[in-house]
């Protein structure tokens, strides 16, 4: 099957206007110059830090945000430009979205109804429950009556209603348990190898490394490391960015040991580096314009100026011990 | 001191399955036991019942002996698993977090909790920003017992250490109970000091 581009954001700039001290007005922005592209047959997580804006990446996609955030850069879906026009037609057809929060669901409605909505069938609805585990008479139900677990398979069930061709999943998984959250992100891959894009928003780290493809590392607004998975298994050297390195040494099943200190607030980011205040490896170089940028290393790409390219160091030594006749 | 539950059954309604029935449970102060058990069997609803939001339908829950106290600050405290629906949205995060007791700023620091977001609302902070708040919230000095449901779940494995080696810190130095529900085999491994299955639990 031939890869097709399903979403491509571009340069995207996200930034909020508020209201401070009477009708002064201030702008923060919250994500900066975020590129990132999923294509079909394809799993892209997305980690990092909790509000560095994963949430918010996906709500611009999706053209949810609130009124009063701008966006600029461009965002792609299959080639074409997702405007608010476009989306209204393609959320809940071609782009489905499992969100955050499980409010999201009507209280006053009936949940069997909600999953199916407006284009599903009931037959599918009832197929979905099965697959997930609920009972049948969870259809019946209003959200209120579901366990935290219950209402997250709902939300699943109501996004897989349709065959979707991107399918963007803001932390599915919470409150299930081991099994069934392996179970679901079995499903997303195979929706993924069927032709589907999938952009999955997690923190469970040690799932998302067995069913994704890539996994971009956020940070304070932007990305900071995409790289394959591989990288992330083997972790440590392997992984090119300090943050994804400290990010994979504080999984329980590993150290445990969190890194001191909090990402820079939005609205006081420093200049250069965006981690340099938490970084081991700092110095002066790091704050310099240059050292935000993002760079190609070693199969993946990084905004550090310390990221060595290994397997390029280990060519430019042979080469050495070579000439030098060793 | 030591929380007790003995004999309790609870159901959401009169025509509706027991999703507790005779259930046993004991937690003693520094004890962390660890629930775990499928989604949907009564993790969550034994927290509430634990924590007084739920009043058993037969049973008793006893702290040293004696009934909860329906009045003042309740010993035990509960933080939930989503904690966008465990505030007020109406009111902002200054008072959501004052409404207890007054936290010292070196809590806050240590929690990762910036003073500036006391001006904001709820919807203005991130799930992990906010549920930052309802553990500090949650830590009075009058609280003996905590029950955690799910509470890192919706946060990044960084914040993730950082708030259970601190809450670990606060509960070694004050002896605290905790009732842990995670999903997580390996955090559970990491911080409980027993492990009880729900469904293991009464009959």
């Amino acid at each position: 099957m031939k890869k097709e581009n399903i979403l491509k954001v571009e340069d995207l700039t996200v930034s909020f206007s508020r209201y401070q001290k009477g009708f002064h007005k201030t702008s923060l922005e919250v994500i900066h110059s975020l590129s990132l592209e999923v294509n079909s047959g394809e799993i892209v997580a997305v980690v990092g830090s909790s509000g560095s804006g994963k949430s918010l990446l996906a709500h611009a996609v999706l053209q949810l945000l609130p009124q009063n955030a701008k966006t600029k850069g461009e965002i792609l879906y299959r080639g074409n430009s997702l405007g608010e026009k476009q989306s209204r037609k393609l959320l809940g057809r071609e782009i489905s979205f499992i969100p955050q929060s499980v409010d999201y669901l009507d209280p006053l409605m009936r949940v069997g109804a909600q999953v199916q909505g407006v284009y599903g069938t009931k037959e599918r609805q009832q197929m979905l429950f099965q697959q997930f585990g609920l009972a049948q008479d969870t259809q019946q139900k209003y959200p209120f009556q579901l366990s935290g677990g219950m209402a997250r398979r709902v939300l699943i069930s109501a996004a897989l209603m349709e065959n979707a061709k991107l399918m963007i999943a803001d932390e599915p998984t919470p409150g299930l348990s081991v099994d069934l959250a392996m179970d679901t992100l079995k499903y997303f891959r195979n929706v993924a190898d069927q032709g589907a894009g999938v952009l999955l928003i997690t923190h469970d780290i040690d799932l998302a490394l067995q069913v994704a493809d890539r996994i971009a590392v956020f940070y304070a607004g932007t990305i900071l490391e995409l790289a394959p998975t591989e990288d992330f298994v083997k972790g440590g050297q392997a992984l090119r960015h300090p943050y994804s390195r400290a990010f994979m040494s504080a999984l329980p099943q590993n150290e445990f040991q969190p890194l001191a200190g909090s990402q820079p607030y939005a609205g006081n980011l420093p200049k250069g580096c965006l981690f340099a205040q938490r970084c081991s490896l700092c110095d002066e170089q790091c704050k310099s314009e240059d050292a935000a940028l993002m760079r190609q290393v070693a199969g993946g790409k990084v905004r550090c100026i310390h990221a060595i390219d290994q397997d390029r160091n280990r060519e430019i030594g042979n080469r050495h011990q070579a000439m030098a006749g060793i | 001191m030591q929380l007790t539950v003995e004999g309790i059954s609870f159901r959401y309604g009169k025509r509706l399955p027991w999703i507790l029935k005779d259930v046993d449970f004991t937690i003693k102060s520094g004890q962390r036991i660890g629930l775990l058990g499928t989604s949907g069997y009564g993790k969550s609803t034994l927290g509430k019942i634990l924590a007084g939001y739920e009043k058993p339908i037969e049973g008793k829950v006893l702290l040293d002996g004696r009934a909860l106290d329906d009045k003042g600050y309740c010993p035990v405290q509960m933080i939930h698993q989503h904690p966008e629906l465990a505030v007020n949205p109406r009111w902002k995060m200054r008072q959501i977090l004052y409404e207890a007791y007054t936290p010292e700023e070196k809590l806050l620091q240590q929690m990762g909790l910036e003073l500036s977001w006391l001006n904001r609302w709820p919807r203005e902070l991130s799930g992990g920003e906010l549920q930052r708040f309802c553990i500090a919230r949650a830590l009075a000095p009058e609280t003996k017992f905590l029950v955690c449901d799910e509470i890192t779940t919706m946060l990044d494995v960084i914040t993730q250490a950082q708030i259970w080696q601190f809450l670990l810190e606060v509960a070694e130095k004050r002896q605290l109970g905790m009732v842990i529900i995670t999903h997580n085999p390996e955090l559970g491994k990491r911080v409980c000091t027993d492990v009880v299955r729900i469904d293991e639990l009464g009959t």
